[in-house]
């Protein structure tokens, strides 16, 4: 593909809001973790929850998109700039031009969960303050977004579970490149809520203390939220040093609706579709952030497909141990953790991770260290088998 | 964005393929009241066969549809998928259960639960490794669908399906989001001309008004299933004339298609 310009990201995780919160905590190889006290939710896990979220306040105009998955998209969207930098796009380009493709997995759907809770005792009904469209389906997020901006033209949501926020930079890509559109609203948000807190833990998925991504004794995820977002723009607006979207690749496992492919086969095809894409060889690649989602299955599965196309050279670490598994949200906060090991310099850990597994021959980092990347890979499969990689990389 | 459609799938009430929707929108025979036909998924293993969902049953059928007609491998092709609404039923189900004081959800109800499940059972049943996309955008949820499945045809340079479709919700959720019932339609999408073509679509965005139909069971099918926004666009390609018509996306921005030969 032709390669794009990142012309502004932003990151709102349980590390903080925005960059600065987001790059100290990792340079400190801090965790935003923390045991679960979200809503009534009574399970015993660990999870990474955005501080301040329910304080958002939406604009009168679009009250009935309230709901916290929405509050967090404002949150998120107002935070480095971001929010500018869209609005400064719309001038530039106008309000068909610029495209919104957005990612999540449940968007609003505690909504949902509570209005259950609020049935009328004799008819069933939902109670009328109620709002389907707008906070529980899974395009309320883009069309929120949309109409944040007060923009006129393209807009999806794609919800491919825990790859939808990478897929986006894919689905954007494909428009900006035929030339539908000139800039591009890409991102992903994912809010805590008892579907997927509940869900997962009756996959027996959840781990009972913080996960540790690749560790021997790793033994399932926790969960987080997020809101990440960047702005993709043709790259001949791009300066040295500003980060650029090289390469996207997405494949199925057809294997099995929540287990990976044992083999990883999938996540072998992402990763090489993403490499074709960017034109590049394996030698090229100087970090990878993984998938890394902390289950036994999942670690083991992307270990093998990235020892058998990199070896054991490349350093790679997951950083879900830090944010949590941000869900729809994670390939947009990881493509923005990318970004910033590109920007500043340095080689994310693995915060919670204590032993490497020593059965996955990857080189893997536990620590965090200063070095000088030049191009990264990001990694987000998800459930039903969708996989996809996203390559970042710095202007000359 | 262009290009060539090789083979349609459609399902939608008192519709259950394309042979006999066809028939309907060139005016040949009436359109009967029914609800929608939605065939065991004879490409599932019978214990998954057995359990599988209406909106999955729906995904499936309207794939393999467009795929026999086109004389096309599914496990050779990539799909998008769009969807304006995941299951309802299973929905229903969490949402009430998790309402209430037993919270244990049924691990399948979860996975059953994620807005690409039946793109997922797709790659299971299919064996297709290729890209799957799955796309939501409400009522808008054809369009955007449509402009993902061109845009990788050009891009990519290979064949696409496009499987849109939709599925109920049961009360009390049916108040607050009431499709009457499972419809959809699947386009197979090629880059290139073949003696499979049906017709060439070309798009592009507009802010005219998208076409309606003079019938009224035709127009309240179009209006009441975001799937069959595409109705008047399978109507032009089911006469086999040249034409152009405008479709229903995103208000202010519509999609005008020109079905050429």
């Amino acid at each position: 593909m032709t390669p794009l310009l990142l012309s502004s990201f932003t990151a709102t995780t349980c590390l903080g809001r925005g960059l600065t919160a987001t790059r100290t905590a990792l340079r400190e190889q801090r965790s935003g973790l923390a045991p679960c006290a979200f809503e009534t939710v009574d399970l015993p896990t660990w999870i990474g929850e955005v501080a301040a979220v329910d304080d958002q306040q939406l604009p009168a105009s679009l009250a009935r998109y309230d709901c916290r998955n929405n509050r967090l998209s404002q949150l998120g969207l107002e935070t480095d700039g971001f929010a500018d930098a869209v609005r400064a796009a719309v001038e530039r380009y106008g309000r068909q031009r610029v495209g919104v493709f957005l990612g999540t997995s449940t968007a609003g759907i505690l909504q949902t969960e509570l209005a259950y809770r609020r049935r009328d005792p004799a008819s069933g009904a939902l109670p009328d303050d109620f709002i389907y469209r707008t906070t529980h389906n899974s395009f309320s997020l883009a069309e929120f977004a949309r109409d944040y901006f007060g923009l006129e033209g393209m807009a999806m949501a794609i919800s491919t579970a825990c790859s939808s926020s990478a897929k986006v930079f894919a689905a954007a890509a494909r428009q900006l490149a035929l030339g539908t559109i000139d800039a591009a609203l890409v991102g992903g948000v994912d809010s805590l809520c008892l579907t997927t807190l509940y869900g997962f833990a009756s996959l027996q998925l959840t781990s009972s203390e913080p996960c540790r991504p690749y560790d021997a004794a790793r033994n399932g995820i926790s969960i987080g939220e997020g809101a990440a977002f960047a702005l993709l723009e043709r790259v001949d607006r791009a300066r040295a040093g500003d980060v650029l979207l090289l390469g996207a690749g997405e494949s199925s496992d057809a294997y099995h609706m929540s287990s990976p492919h044992p083999e990883g086969r999938g996540a072998r095809q992402a990763m090489e579709a993403a490499l074709r894409s960017a034109d590049l060889a394996v030698d090229a690649i100087d970090y990878i952030n993984l998938h890394g989602t902390s289950t036994p299955a999942n670690d083991a599965a992307e270990g093998k497909a990235v020892a058998a196309l990199f070896g054991d050279r490349v350093p790679c670490s997951s950083t879900k141990g830090a944010t949590g598994h941000t869900l729809g949200a994670a390939g947009a906060v990881e493509a923005v953790i990318c970004a910033l090991a590109l920007q500043d310099g340095f080689l994310p850990g693995s915060p919670g991770t204590r032993t490497v597994d020593p059965q996955i021959p990857l080189n893997y980092r536990v620590d965090r260290k200063d070095a000088a990347p030049r191009i990264a890979l990001s990694n987000s499969f998800g459930f039903g088998g969708s996989n996809c990689s996203l390559i970042f990389g710095v202007a000359p | 964005m262009k290009a060539w459609l090789d083979g349609i799938g459609l399902i939608a009430p008192g519709l259950p393929d394309w042979a006999t929707t066809a028939a309907v929108l060139r005016g040949a025979t009436a359109l009967t009241a029914a609800p929608s036909v939605l065939p065991a998924p004879a490409i599932l293993p019978p214990a998954e066969r057995r359990r599988a969902s209406r909106v999955v049953k729906l995904a499936l059928a309207l794939g393999l549809e467009a795929c026999a007609q086109a004389g096309a491998d599914p496990a050779t092709l990539a799909t998008v998928f769009s969807a304006s609404g995941a299951d309802g039923h299973n929905c229903h189900a969490l949402c009430e259960q998790l309402a209430g004081d037993d919270r244990q959800i049924s691990p399948t109800r979860f996975h059953n639960s994620v807005h690409n499940a039946a793109a997922g059972y797709w790659g299971i049943a299919t064996g297709a490794t290729a890209p799957c996309q799955v796309i939501c955008a409400f009522d808008a949820s054809f369009g955007a669908g449509l402009l993902d499945a061109l845009a990788q045809v050009a891009v990519d340079g290979q064949p696409v399906l496009l499987i849109a479709y939709d599925s109920e919700y049961p009360a009390p959720l049916h108040a607050k989001r009431d499709t009457p019932d499972c419809a959809g339609v699947a386009l197979l999408l090629s880059p290139e001309k073949s003696e499979r073509s049906l017709a060439s679509l070309t798009v592009d965005a507009t802010q005219e008004a998208a076409a309606r139909f003079a019938d009224p069971a035709l127009e309240a099918l179009r209006t009441a299933i975001p799937a069959l926004r595409a109705l008047p666009l399978l109507q032009a390609i089911a006469t086999g004339r040249p034409d152009r018509v405008v479709v229903d996306y995103l208000p202010p921005m519509q999609l005008a298609v020109t079905v050429g030969a």
